[in-house]
């Protein structure tokens, strides 16, 4: 704090213990004032209801291959498609160096993980991403009205095309539609939305 | 305000008030005895057209928040309770809902009087700048009043604006959540944008305000752009200019009340006729007609410039055709205020406002669809965008040096009557 | 003054890309209808003694075909009494006295949901004038489940769909019996000219004398979507008359205050030269 002259009667003088009284009591007036204020902001963040609002089990004994569903979990859309083999096949034959976005975007794997189709299925038939684009939040269409050009997924918004791993290949979306955390509490229920020990035990791993 | 005061008391009770609270004395100055220019035309009504607009907003907006219900499973019902059984619930909503159309069409048209006129040039830099914090607001205001209805419009709307918060790099997503109160626009954000709508209006109530004292420190522009010198150039606010923009008022009153009672719906989307629905977006998503032209720069920045990729670089050229105008009174570096008196100028004006209409109308279609002759929209809003930020970065700065001004009369009295020429 | 011809070319410019956009956005070319609720004077008003007969036509139409999938969530059925409203009469002003339209609640082929306020369990029973228009289906769940898509509600459709009241009677009246060569329609879908997409899950339902009009008149498919739409615009906007009505005198009023307030203009500004 670089001083001119806090001194009410002006002299000119060195900066004093007055003058670092003032500033003291100026700063606690911006702290305080700052402190006050942020009980007001940070009511605006999700709610605890809003949090609690964690888990959804799905129930997939009733998805053939080839089809998909859309479920709501969090207020949102969530695509769960079973996969054919030859859509597995093509998300695995695409090489990172094609992908906009070479990142999983797995929220059971660490930040940066490559994004091949292994770091984004926990069992192959099964790929469950969030529903809305990654661009400016749109619901993509799938397999019952427009696949894209790469058979996954098309948003009608922008036109962002997704493949057949959920990974954004063209168009203005910025990121793969990002996996959310689940596990397969047995063969016929996806529970998303789990705890860290069920996290621990669920069986993702990086490939 | 301009020049001493010439309100005279009368003695007894008015006298006894003035000497405690000069309010009379301050409205006297301000609109009865105010000196204004002899010769403004009808572009200088606008600002009274907005007054009485804000003021049916606010006061058809406070009517509807004693039956709107902000919640996400009843606020589409409540708007049809609205229309259907509260008693002239149909008038007000259709008055709140164009009223805020036609706001807008008044509020760019006084924008481009500005424009044209140099209304921006000192000394009036902080009145314009200070109309460009109410032209925020008004798009804030009517932004979160358009997500109220919950129709599929107001929650895509709102889903595709709130996501581009998103694009900005490290927090992006923080504050996305933050302004969402949740991980989707739901409850929470419908809540918060009906508090908002509320407040904000008294906000710009309250700038409005400031913009009305501001413009009565040195008083109004008008049309040759040369400053008031004696008081021959000017005319008391009242009865003069109270009776012009009172004719004004109710000419555009009676455009608005065609479109209240005859075409409500014409300048909204049918798609806010279907509830709002997470799981299903329009095939189309456009914003409110007025937000159009920005919409349009929004989405032709499709490529990445340097760092930056695509979408931040269109959301930064979306919120910097705003910004620009604060800095506009720097920009323009020549002296003569009206355009009249600068042929060339007055031609790249014109295409300016040509260009913002055009990019209003990219606004509304399909990037990938034909304009004409195989030329895409995209390009064309490519094109007019450019425009847009050259008009202000470079041929106003350029122009003003270069270019030779037509003679300018010596004053507005001289201009009116064609006299001492001296 | 070329600036202001330019300023009012681009207001008008302005106000008319708001409407041109909302007829362009279907992208389908619809055939505009003379409907009676057209322009500024139009009312749902056909009949020599004020009836409303085309909307009373289309409320049976409602009631014997569409009520069978679709349902009218915003109305009751006290709303068919209310002033502008298909069975209103100047006789019974509360449209709870009203006896077509009490006649038509107790008749009405869904019951009402309620719950027996001594047990607690859900009951159905016969529908009040003031109750909401029942509907066949328990939810969207149960209907979806049971159509395979959702038939949407008709309460608002005249609004909800770009192309309006024009829209809804080309969709009526498009199927055709044939798709066109190369498109596959599946089980349970029907080609349609005027809808977007053109495969649709609704099959066609306005045939010659599907129904028998209580008045007579010949129940041509044309017939039958002129009423059935007329009622589903009033059903959308039931206070349009009463709109209309006021909007008329409101601009008679501001007229006549306008041309007071030039004619004050002129006066004041006389002698001055501006």
């Amino acid at each position: 704090m670089t001083e001119t002259n806090g001194a009410p009667d002006g002299s000119g003088q060195e900066p004093s213990r007055r003058d670092f009284i003032y500033i003291a009591a100026g700063g606690m007036a911006a702290l305080g004032g700052g402190l006050v204020a942020w009980p007001f902001i940070d009511q605006m963040s999700p709610a605890a209801d809003t949090l609690a609002l964690g888990s959804t089990r799905v129930d997939i004994s009733a998805v053939q291959v080839g089809s998909e569903i859309t479920v709501m979990h969090r207020g949102a859309p969530l695509f769960v498609r079973r996969r054919t083999a030859e859509a597995i096949t093509a998300a695995r034959s695409v090489e990172l160096s094609e992908l906009p976005d070479p990142e999983a975007r797995n929220e059971n794997l660490p930040d940066g993980t490559p994004g091949t189709d292994e770091n984004r299925v926990l069992r192959d038939e099964y790929l469950i991403v969030k529903g809305n684009c990654t661009h400016l939040g749109c619901v993509p269409l799938g397999l019952d009205e427009n696949t894209g050009d790469y058979e996954g997924w098309y948003c009608p918004c922008h036109g962002s095309h997704y493949d057949t791993s959920a990974r954004i290949r063209r168009g203005p979306a910025p990121e793969n539609l990002p996996v959310p955390d689940y596990i397969f509490e047995n063969d016929t229920t996806v529970k998303i939305g789990i705890s860290g020990e069920e996290a621990a035990a669920s069986g993702w791993a990086v490939s | 305000m301009s020049g001493p005061s010439t309100y005279n008391p009368k003695p007894g009770l008015m006298t006894w008030l003035d000497d405690r609270l000069p309010i009379i004395r301050l409205g006297y100055d301000s609109f009865v005895d105010y000196p204004t220019p002899r010769n403004l035309n009808y572009w200088w009504a606008f600002g009274g057209i907005l007054t009485v607009f804000l003021m049916i907003q606010i006061i058809t907006g406070i009517t509807l928040a004693m039956h709107y219900i902000p919640h996400e499973d009843m606020a589409f019902n409540s708007i049809q309770r609205i229309v259907r059984d509260v008693p002239n619930g149909w008038l007000l909503q259709s008055m709140h809902a164009n009223g805020a159309s036609f706001f807008f069409i008044a509020v760019y048209i006084h924008m481009f009087r500005g424009l044209y006129y140099g209304s921006y040039k000192a000394p009036r830099e902080i009145l314009w700048i200070l109309g460009v914090v109410i032209y925020l607001l008004m798009m804030a205001t009517g932004f979160m009043g358009y997500v109220l209805p919950w129709g599929q419009m107001s929650y895509w709307g709102a889903m595709v604006i709130t996501n581009l918060v998103g694009a900005i790099p490290f927090v992006g997503e923080a504050i996305r959540e933050w302004l969402w109160g949740g991980f989707t626009v739901g409850q929470a954000t419908l809540n918060r944008f009906f508090s908002l709508h509320y407040l904000l209006p008294f906000i710009i109530a309250a700038v409005v305000g400031l913009h009305i004292w501001a413009l009565h420190v040195p008083g109004n522009g008008n049309p040759v752009g040369i400053s008031v010198k004696t008081k021959k150039d000017t005319l008391p606010f009242h009865p003069y200019y109270t009776v012009k923009d009172g004719f004004a008022i109710l000419l555009y009153l009676m455009i608005f009340c065609f479109f209240v009672f005859f075409m409500p719906n014409a300048l909204g989307h049918a798609d806010n006729f279907i509830e709002a629905n997470a799981l299903s977006t329009p095939s189309h998503i456009v914003p409110e007609w007025y937000y159009l032209p920005f919409y349009a720069i929004l989405r032709a920045i499709t490529f990445d410039i340097g760092p930056i990729d695509a979408k931040l670089g269109g959301v930064l050229a979306m919120f910097g055709a705003i910004a620009i105008l604060f800095v506009l009174p720097w920009l323009d570096t020549s002296k003569v205020r009206s355009m009249r008196f600068r042929p060339l100028t007055r031609w790249f004006f014109i295409f300016f406002v040509v260009g913002a209409l055009g990019l209003g109308y990219c606004g509304a279609n399909n990037p990938d669809d034909i304009v004409f002759g195989g030329i895409k929209f995209l390009w064309l809003a490519q094109f007019l965008t450019f425009y847009y930020f050259a008009y202000f970065l470079l041929i106003l700065p350029i122009l003003g040096i270069v270019e030779k001004p037509k003679p300018r009369p010596a004053s507005i009295e001289e201009s009116v009557l064609g006299t001492s020429k001296a | 003054m070329k600036i202001t011809r330019i300023f009012t070319a681009a207001l008008a410019a302005l106000g008319l890309s708001g409407a041109a956009i909302a007829a362009e956005s279907n992208g389908h070319e619809v055939e505009k209808h003379d409907w009676i609720f057209n322009g500024p004077f139009g009312t749902f008003i056909d009949g020599d003694n004020n009836e409303r007969n085309s909307v009373q036509r289309g409320f049976q139409i409602y009631q014997e075909i569409c009520a069978s999938c679709h349902s009218l969530n915003q109305l009751s059925f006290r709303n068919l009494g209310e002033a502008g409203g298909p069975f209103a009469s100047e006789e019974f002003a509360n449209p709870n006295d009203n006896p077509v339209v009490m006649q038509v609640a107790a008749n009405w082929a869904y019951q009402a949901r309620d719950v027996d306020t001594d047990t607690g369990e859900a009951i159905e029973r016969t529908p009040r004038v003031s109750d909401r228009f029942p509907w066949i289906f328990e939810n969207a769940y149960q209907a979806r489940g049971t159509l395979g898509a959702l038939p949407p509600d008709l309460s608002l459709i005249v609004k909800a769909r770009s192309g309006g009241a024009d829209y809804i009677r080309a969709f009526l009246l498009g199927y055709t019996d044939h798709a066109p060569e190369g498109v596959t329609v599946g089980p349970g879908q029907y080609y349609n000219e005027a809808y977007p997409g053109n495969i649709v899950a609704m099959a066609p339902q306005l045939f010659e004398d599907r129904v028998e009009y209580a008045d007579g008149t010949a129940a041509t498919p044309e017939q039958m979507a002129d009423d059935i739409v007329t009622f589903l615009a009033w059903a959308g906007d039931p206070h349009m008359e009463a709109r209309k009505q006021l909007g008329v005198m409101v601009l008679l009023f501001l007229l006549l205050f306008s041309v007071l307030v030039y004619l004050a203009y002129r006066q004041i500004w006389e002698n001055v030269e501006h």
